[in-house]
């Protein structure tokens, strides 16, 4: 078994950082062997993935209508102004 | 000049993003609405200036950015924001482990995690101090990289890291708070 415990407090501590994409490919090939020999690693690793996914979807505001047109009006008078 | 046309072509397609991300800010739909308006008219005026074929959603963040620190924000900051409480790594997933009942290809951990409404998420974001607020927003929520959000910031790459890696684990606790709330995970034992 591949579960040792520095290397489960390694995979801890790079966590974010692999997530973010941020780590070199050395390192993130490390990771992720790690990751696929750690069951208990590798879950708690697809578990903060799906939160950021969720977090960055539930987020998500749509432009009110008005906003949309009043950006555009402001844009054409401003460049009537420069003209 | 910048021709309007050709900026209209490559910057409204953010306005949905620059949005979410005015609103975050703002907390407040009437400001949030002033700050992307004010954005677009700073950006247009500025898009002289503007490489092209750099990041130009990077380029509009950095605008919002900067406009809403100097006009929008709270002219009462609260004393001590940038303290907050630290939690552990993993501070959500650790308090759901063991749950039980996974089906195909998710735990039941990451089940949970479905039933938060859109509403308690942005709550949550919103419980955050401003400035890992709007680190997490830029990195969590629009997934821009250390360094674009260093520059969107105009902070070392250092800082970007501790505030992200700090307003996350906070975020995760507001969600356990949630989650007990409505029951969707167990209280704490003894």
């Amino acid at each position: 078994m591949a579960e040792d415990k520095g290397d489960c407090i390694e995979a801890a501590h790079l966590l974010y950082h692999y997530l973010d994409g941020e780590l070199t490919t050395e390192r993130r090939i490390l990771i992720r062997q790690h990751l696929d020999d750690c069951p208990p690693c590798g879950q708690a690793f697809d578990f903060e993935a799906e939160l950021r996914v969720v977090i960055s979807q539930k987020c998500r505001e749509s432009v009110p209508d008005q906003l949309r047109q009043r950006v555009l009006d402001t844009l054409r008078q401003a460049e009537g102004i420069q003209e | 000049m910048a021709d309007q046309a050709t900026f209209e072509a490559q910057a409204m397609e953010f306005m949905p993003s620059l949005y979410t991300a005015a609103l975050r800010m703002t907390r407040n739909p009437a400001d949030a609405e002033d700050l992307v308006q004010e954005t677009y008219l700073k950006a247009y005026r500025g898009f002289g200036g503007f490489e092209q074929g750099t990041n130009l959603k990077a380029w509009l963040y950095r605008i919002l950015t900067n406009t809403f620190i100097n006009s929008y924000r709270s002219k009462k900051r609260r004393p001590e924001e940038s303290d907050i409480e630290d939690v552990e790594d993993l501070y959500l997933y650790r308090r759901l482990g063991g749950l039980e009942g996974a089906t195909a290809g998710q735990s039941a951990e990451e089940q949970v995690l479905e039933h938060f409404t859109e509403s308690e998420i942005k709550e949550a974001l919103d419980s955050l101090p401003e400035q890992f607020r709007i680190a997490v927003l830029l990195g969590d929520v629009e997934g821009f990289s250390y360094k674009e959000i260093a520059e969107i910031l105009d902070i070392p790459i250092g800082t970007v890291m501790s505030r992200l890696h700090r307003g996350r684990r906070a975020l995760q606790k507001r969600l356990y708070e949630f989650g007990r709330q409505r029951g969707l995970v167990a209280e704490p034992q003894g």
